[in-house]
């Protein structure tokens, strides 16, 4: 089998993961190496593909076989596809190319579990370390820590990449049980702690001694599964607070279930993915990262799901309508952050322009206020947009048109002047 | 008041030069542009010659008013805003009359269309960080990008240091300039005309392969095509490997790397000081 196959084979089933990312890292070049990791704080995207998701890495698996029999998963052990690896050599080759010709920002590396969860980490290893140290690659390294895998593998994999990540998949144990019956809580878990305590040591170390090795400097992530269980909002989004406060994750990411298989315990076939679902808790996520909100804010038992016609931020500020109007020249930075069609941007252009004189309704469309829903919610020196009259039912009407454009659209549909919501 | 507009060569230092000779002169300018551009008007039109020593002064005067407000006049010149020299002779008026302490203020009237427009410059220069696409050719790197705004010198610190043991171009279409790197040397010279040279056997079997990739990654039951769109804009696609037609992953024995008509045989090397040409906003002392 030649190489275009085999990246056609492995990048095909490692498709499904959410995660691409090139952020975090802050390696500057070095002589007689190729490529470094300080893009920007941000990260870097290379193109994106038809499904609208960005490409930073090459995303692909060491091997598409698999011992393991999750009902989600393509490459589960009863699935019949073609199966194939990559040598360490191709892998290392296909990286080092992609990167000088700036496709991509470095390797994402994931794997079916072959043989045994040990034997695939030592693989991932020994692939790793022929790319760093034979082929000299500075660049990014993103790889996947296999569950139930052996602490001192992880400890090397993590002095090879610099970030870790291991895939929850799905959001509880019942779950867990019944999809994923080779999988357990614990053996999920026990590498996310030891990647934690791991990266936190490793930062100490660092204070201390210039040169020693650095331990997944770009942190770890997981990603969640949408979609595949019955899981509600709620119980996703709480998990993510946890796993934010507790294993210090730097992203959790989520993936609509898409159906690949035919499952009594699955949707069916025909089911749509959910994207929208996963839109609202991506943007529930930023609120819980960088907003500052908990999750005991945005829902509760009585409304464990998000309102799919607005977005969570509008939905909190709704259910608070008294802790509005704000006023943009007096407000602090938390309350700022509160209203929708502001964010971390205009709130800090905002503390920054009051400074030089009061502000007004005409400066901040200026400042990057999203108007068409902070007009409702603010105050600039007192006074309101011009000729605003809304009641708590045409607000809610006027922030779904308002985010109605920016929503992908149902194919052919007719465009009609009375349009019912 | 006359009305008169300033002519200048389109040089940074040439500019800079413009807005000396209006304080020299005790004038505003209606309007200065690049001899290049300059159309037959009403108003009456000096030819403002190009001067180091007053461009440095210029330069040096902002400087010490305000650092923010020089780097907002080096990259504003970068960018494609439409009468960007009458916005930035605005800026240096106020930063010179009041200092630097409107520029907390993103909303004052004379700052915006700057910060705005240096913006889009920065915005897109970050993706074409992403979007430029580099062939292998006999060891060098080349890469051809189409912007809008002059990103070369903004891009030049990102690429040099990517590819640090690399040699590399980068040809600018819209701008005519290109940028050169080897042996920790680069520098940006303007060349007229450009011509890529066609793949060898490695290059184009490596162009298939991540056209494979890019086809293969996106799930087709996720297919949204306005998401792509807004994120990546088809005025990138142009120069990016994977929207490329049949011809670009073929393979032709050609030896000569690169086939400039009217340009040197081979790519200039770095060391050669750069020719005298229009000069970029970094190049000032």
């Amino acid at each position: 089998m030649d190489v275009l196959e085999k990246l056609t084979i492995l990048t095909d089933a490692a498709k499904y993961d959410a995660a691409c990312t090139s952020s975090g890292g802050s390696r500057t070049s070095k002589k007689g190496y190729i490529g470094n990791t300080s893009t920007s704080l941000a990260g870097c995207c290379h193109t994106f593909s038809a499904d609208g998701r960005c490409v930073t890495l090459l995303k692909v698996l060491m091997t598409n076989r698999c011992v393991y029999d999750c009902k989600y998963c393509v490459n589960r052990r009863s699935n019949e596809t073609k199966r194939t690896a990559f040598t360490p050599e191709e892998l290392a080759d296909l990286t080092i190319s992609f990167y000088r010709r700036n496709y991509i920002e470095g390797l994402f590396l994931s794997s079916g579990v072959l043989r045994s969860p040990d034997y695939t980490t030592e693989l991932m290893i020994q692939s790793l370390r022929l790319l760093r140290e034979t082929y000299r690659f500075n660049g990014y390294i993103h790889a996947k820590a296999i569950p139930g895998a052996a602490p001192e593998l992880v400890e090397q994999l993590g002095f090879l990449a610099d970030r870790l990540s291991v895939n929850i998949e799905l959001p509880s144990e019942a779950g867990l049980k019944a999809l994923a019956p080779d999988k357990t809580k614990g053996a999920i878990l026990a590498p996310m702690r030891q990647i934690q305590v791991r990266n936190r040591q490793s930062k100490e170390e660092l204070v201390k001694y210039r040169h020693a090795p650095k331990f997944a400097p770009a942190g770890q992530s997981t990603q969640l599964i949408v979609g595949a269980t019955a899981d509600n909002d709620l119980h996703i989004l709480r998990l993510t607070q946890g796993l934010y406060d507790r294993y210090r994750l730097k992203r959790v990411f989520y993936s609509a279930y898409v159906p690949v298989v035919e499952h009594a315990l699955l949707p069916a076939k025909d089911v749509k993915p959910p994207l929208l679902r996963e839109h609202r808790l991506y943007q529930a996520d930023w609120l819980l990262r960088f907003y500052g909100f908990r999750a005991e804010e945005l829902l509760d038992e009585g409304n464990p799901d998000f309102d799919p016609r607005v977005d969570p931020k509008c939905s909190w500020a709704l259910a608070h309508l008294n802790f509005f109007p704000v006023e943009v020249n007096t407000a602090d930075y938390e309350s700022l952050l509160r209203i929708p069609g502001v964010g971390i941007v205009s709130a800090r252009r905002i503390l920054s322009a009051r400074r030089t004189g009061p502000l007004h309704m005409e400066n901040l469309p200026k400042l990057g206020v999203v108007m068409k829903r902070a007009q409702y919610f603010l105050t600039a020196s007192g006074k309101t947009a011009e000729g605003l009259r809304f009641t708590p039912d045409s607000l809610l009407r006027g922030l779904i048109a308002a985010e109605h454009p920016l929503l992908p659209q149902p194919p052919m549909e007719q465009l009609s002047l009375f349009t019912a919501i | 008041m006359t009305e008169i507009v300033y002519c200048y060569d389109g040089s940074f230092e040439g500019f800079l030069s413009c807005i000396f000779d209006s304080y020299a002169n005790k004038e505003v300018p209606t309007a200065i542009c690049c001899d290049e551009d300059l159309v037959p008007m009403l108003f009456a039109s000096r030819s403002i010659p190009t001067d180091r020593e007053h461009a440095g002064r210029v330069y040096r005067k902002v400087v010490k008013c305000s650092p923010p407000a020089a780097e907002l006049l080096r990259k504003g010149f970068l960018t494609c805003l439409p009468e960007k020299e009458l916005h930035l002779y605005r800026l240096v008026q106020k930063v010179l009359r009041e200092g630097g302490s409107f520029l907390a203020n993103r909303s004052d009237p004379v700052l915006y269309p700057v910060t705005k427009a240096v913006r889009h410059l920065e915005g897109e220069a970050h993706l074409l960080k992403g979007f430029t696409r580099f062939s292998d050719l006999g060891g060098v790197l080349g890469g051809e990008i189409e912007p809008k705004n002059r990103v070369l010198p903004i891009l030049r610190g990102h690429f040099c240091a990517r590819y640090l043991n690399e040699k590399f171009f980068l040809y600018d279409r819209t701008h005519h300039e290109a940028l050169f790197y080897a042996a920790g040397k680069a520098v940006i010279r303007p060349l007229a005309d450009f011509q890529m040279a066609p793949p060898d056997e490695a290059e184009a079997a490596y162009r298939l392969l991540w056209k494979r990739f890019y086809d293969t990654i996106a799930i087709k039951e996720r297919y949204n095509p306005k998401c792509r769109m807004t994120n990546m804009p088809k005025r990138y696609w142009n120069t990016m490997t994977e929207f490329q037609d049949e011809s670009y992953f073929r393979a032709q024995s050609s030896h000569e790397a690169v086939s400039a008509p009217g340009a040197p045989a081979w790519i200039p090397a770095p060391e050669i000081p750069p020719a005298p040409g229009l000069s970029a906003p970094e190049s000032i002392p």
